[in-house]
């Protein structure tokens, strides 16, 4: 009999159908990338002040909690869940941080039990979504209203301003001789762990199989469920984590902290690239994506536009993000088709 | 029998060099099909030959790409299934779709109810109307009971029914008799022949040629999407058609060799879920190819789920070479040397819309860590082996998988589980939908992972495969094990004895 494993084949299997260019170049991330950098060319050359070195750092002041927020928010949204709850959690974390801190404890202490307390409300959404089986999006609408809930009942309408002058500072802080904040640091970790993690290790290839098909995911071995409660998890922790930067950075640990902030983090995350359907997305297109939106947004202000021509145009570019998507498999689609007919006609001898 | 298959007028169906394909993949290259009033016609080919295309072609559900479709002498060209309806075609499928909380009568006027004058539903007209179809086609149902809880056989009646009461002239009927018992498929029959000699045009297709022969005129075989031939039935025979479906003797398609049986490697006993299936045992021995037979619901693929642990159940064990598996713990079964290849290739078996390489390391990436990381060349690499291997027909190893043909993806999941080096592997319909070619190939390859110690499950509703591969066969019917029958005495009759009469066959 022959043996189909010693028969040599002739077929060579080439790693990638295309050539390095053209997939490093033509995807959706570096079109992001090639849109920052162009925003931020004409801002330079067009918006006055825009290249002061004291714009760059309150830029990325400003954008800290949503680049923080936006990492497990890829991963969640790549599995096709999704978490509606960070900004209460981040609204939460800043409450517990002001009362503990005003009951005497130390911020450590209070900022060590914030951040648990963030991973609680991760796990009830975790626990929610994976073992009661319920859609995210109805979970995490309902705990966004509950943390949020509960942030204002523990606070009320006041807030919590006296903070540890060290603190408060250190959040403000830049790195020496730079103008880039210290905040960044942290990031930057917290990025290495998730870059590593979603594209470099088989947790992160389950994080990509869920999306693109949860029932061969399970198939193959993947633990689904754990994979989408850890998920959860973590996206409560690095919340609790962004809602402790906010607080210090501005000295005031409000109930209302951050209200809102979780569509600016989707946005964000949808313009990177990463496809609401689950199953596709990159880190370096959602950090473009925040700092897109950061960008425009800050030179806009800059220029004296009002804060609703803001909304509408960051909202139109979101649109245009998710339809353009669309519209380029549509455009594939129409191109592969009439080829294909063209063959099968040709190939078809007359009856 | 009167019949005068009527060569006179127009066909009332007929398609000549119909061709479709989706992507890469051609489904039908130049298929044909004349179909005349007052016979019955048979359409067969092995899985994958194109027949469910060219019945969804006819049906409306897809356009094709070229050819000629012409209903009673005049071109159509159907934009959707409405139109097909429209036209007078009815396709009874395999499990028929009725609404069951409405009762029988309200499914056969599903969104056609007759109103009276004050435009009311008219239950009386429509009571009246059943019971006159009922009458014509000698069933007995309660027009009035609701269909949940009906039979197949029954639920395809009413399917027929509402067919005949839109005034269809045409009935495709796709493997009707899968499931049903043998009284069911003679009562099926009368039907169909009253139909025919009503005036009506059907097209029946099945893969059990007794019936076929039993029951229809004319015959048309189609192989890997073509026309092979059409003929009338007397004059041709079993033999004659099974050598046309394969396109060579069928010997050839099944190269089992004797391999050396070893110990028992999986063991499953007593093994139940409610309601799914019961009591299952049996033991699979390294170096064997056991044959799971049984009609399409028999709880097969169930139980394949079941020991592998992708669902809980009830009572009963599974052990590997003596040790437990856990239950509902896949990566556990893994570990333990497991591997199954699932019924659904596209939903369970592939990410789609991955890579080859990404789908062929799915379950080996533990392995391919290396200082705590998983890169793309350490997958690449593996994949590359593995698709020479089996030689898998890709250019590049990040194609989307999805793109590849049928018979491409599942060597792409036999790639997959053959990588984790398993001692037990189960494989459901290995070779469903896939080229004549490449189904050899399948079948060479199960041989020798056989010949090399694997013990295989292989689940298969083909009984030449099942009779051709198996070293043991076991036969389940309605979710339980009806029979074990050994290679010798293993045939057509045995095995289809067991996967439809229980009551008289424990052996």
């Amino acid at each position: 009999m022959t043996n189909t494993t010693t028969v040599t084949p002739t077929r060579v299997y080439r790693d990638y159908g295309q050539p390095l260019w053209r997939r490093l170049l033509v995807n959706r991330e570096s079109a992001i990338i090639v849109l920052l950098a162009v925003v931020i060319v004409v801002a330079m050359l067009s918006v006055r002040n825009f290249d002061n070195p004291i714009t760059i750092t309150y830029l990325l002041l400003d954008v800290a909690p949503i680049l923080l927020i936006a990492l497990p928010m890829t991963l969640i949204i790549i599995t096709g869940e999704i978490d509606l709850s960070v900004a209460s959690v981040v609204g939460l974390s800043s409450v517990l941080l002001g009362t503990l801190h005003q009951a005497g404890l130390p911020i450590p202490a209070a900022a060590f039990i914030a951040i648990v307390a963030g991973a609680l409300g991760g796990a009830l959404n975790g626990f929610l979504v994976t073992v009661v089986g319920l859609p995210s999006l109805a979970v995490t609408i309902g705990t966004l209203a509950l943390y949020r809930g509960l942030a204002v009942g523990l606070l009320g309408t006041t807030a919590v301003t006296d903070f540890n002058e060290f603190w408060t500072t250190l959040a403000k802080s830049k790195i020496p001789g730079t103008p880039i904040p210290s905040i960044t640091i942290p990031f930057l970790i917290l990025l290495a762990i998730f870059a590593i993690v979603l594209h470099f290790t088989p947790f992160g290839r389950g994080v990509f199989a869920i999306g693109l098909s949860s029932e061969a995911a399970t198939f193959s071995g993947v633990n689904v469920n754990r994979t989408k409660f850890i998920l959860f998890v973590v996206a409560g922790a690095v919340s609790a984590f962004a809602g402790i930067y906010y607080t210090l950075r501005f000295g005031s640990a409000r109930g209302d902290n951050a209200t809102g902030l979780e569509l600016q983090v989707i946005a964000a995350v949808l313009l990177g690239g990463v496809s609401i359907f689950g199953g596709r997305g990159a880190l370096h297109g959602v950090i473009a994506g925040v700092l897109l939106i950061g960008v425009l947004g800050s030179a806009l202000r800059l220029a004296n536009v009002t804060s609703d021509v803001i909304n509408i145009i960051t909202g139109v570019l979101l649109v245009l993000s998710v339809v353009s998507t669309s519209f380029l498999f549509w455009l594939h689609k129409q191109r592969s088709q009439p080829r294909r007919i063209r063959r099968v006609d040709t190939g078809t001898p007359p009856a | 029998m009167s019949i005068s298959p009527g060569t006179a007028g127009p066909a009332a169906l007929e398609l000549r060099g119909v061709a479709k394909s989706f992507g890469a993949v051609v489904a039908l290259q130049d298929a044909n099909l004349t179909v005349q009033l007052n016979s019955i016609h048979a359409l067969v080919g092995e899985n994958g030959a194109g027949k469910s295309t060219l019945v969804k072609i006819i049906a409306g559900l897809y356009q094709r790409d070229a050819g000629d479709f012409l209903l009673r002498g005049e071109t159509v060209n159907f934009k959707s299934t409405a139109e097909s309806k429209a036209s007078g075609i009815a396709v009874i499928y395999q499990e028929p779709t009725l609404f069951p909380d409405l009762s029988v009568t309200e499914n056969i006027f599903m969104g056609r109810q007759p109103t009276n004058r004050f435009g009311r539903i008219d239950r009386k007209a429509m009571r009246a109307e059943v019971e006159e179809l009922f009458g014509r086609l000698a069933v007995r149902i309660d027009p009035d009971r609701p269909a949940e809880g009906l039979s197949i056989a029954d639920q395809q009646i009413i399917e027929i029914a509402k067919a005949i009461s839109l005034d269809a002239r045409v009935l495709i009927m796709d493997e009707p008799t899968a499931a049903l018992s043998g009284v069911e498929v003679e009562r099926l029959f009368a039907v169909a022949r009253s139909l025919r000699d009503e005036g009506r045009a059907l097209v029946f297709i099945s893969h059990r040629f007794d019936e076929v022969f039993a029951l229809c005129d004319m015959i048309t075989v189609m192989r890997d999407g073509e026309y092979i031939s059409t003929d009338s039935i007397e004059d041709t025979s079993v033999a004659e058609i099974v050598r046309r479906m394969v396109g060579r003797d069928v010997t050839e398609l099944f190269p089992k060799t004797v391999a050396p049986i070893g110990d028992v490697v999986l063991e499953v006993s007593g093994l139940s879920v409610a309601g799914l299936f019961h009591d299952i045992s049996f033991s699979v021995r390294a170096g064997e190819i056991v044959g799971l037979a049984g009609l399409v619901g028999a709880g097969r693929s169930e139980v394949a789920r079941a020991v592998f642990g992708i669902d809980r159940y009830d009572r009963g064990s599974v052990s590997i070479s003596g040790t437990r598996v856990p239950r509902r713990n896949p990566v556990a079964a893994m570990n333990l040397g497991l591997a199954l290849v699932p019924e659904d290739r596209r939903k369970q078996g592939l990410v789609v819309d991955s890579t080859v390489a990404r789908n062929t390391t799915m379950a080996i990436q533990r392995s391919l860590v290396q200082s705590g990381l998983l890169t793309s060349t350490a997958e690449n690499a593996a994949a590359r082996i593995w698709a020479s291997r089996l030689e898998v027909k890709t250019n590049a190893l990040d194609a989307i998988v999805g793109t590849l043909s049928g018979g491409n993806q599942q060597k792409v999941v036999l790639a997959k589980w053959l990588a984790t080096n398993p001692r037990v592997l189960i494989i459901d319909e290995p070779t469903r939908g896939i080229d004549v070619g490449t189904k050899a190939e399948v079948h060479r390859l199960l041989s020798e992972l056989a010949g090399q110690g694997l013990a295989i499950l292989m689940i298969s509703s083909e009984l030449p495969e099942v009779l051709g591969m198996a070293d043991r066969v076991l036969v389940m019917r309605e979710g339980r094990i009806t029979a074990e029958i050994s290679r010798a005495d293993a045939t057509s009759e045995t095995v289809m004895y067991a996967a439809t009469h229980a009551s008289e066959t424990h052996s």
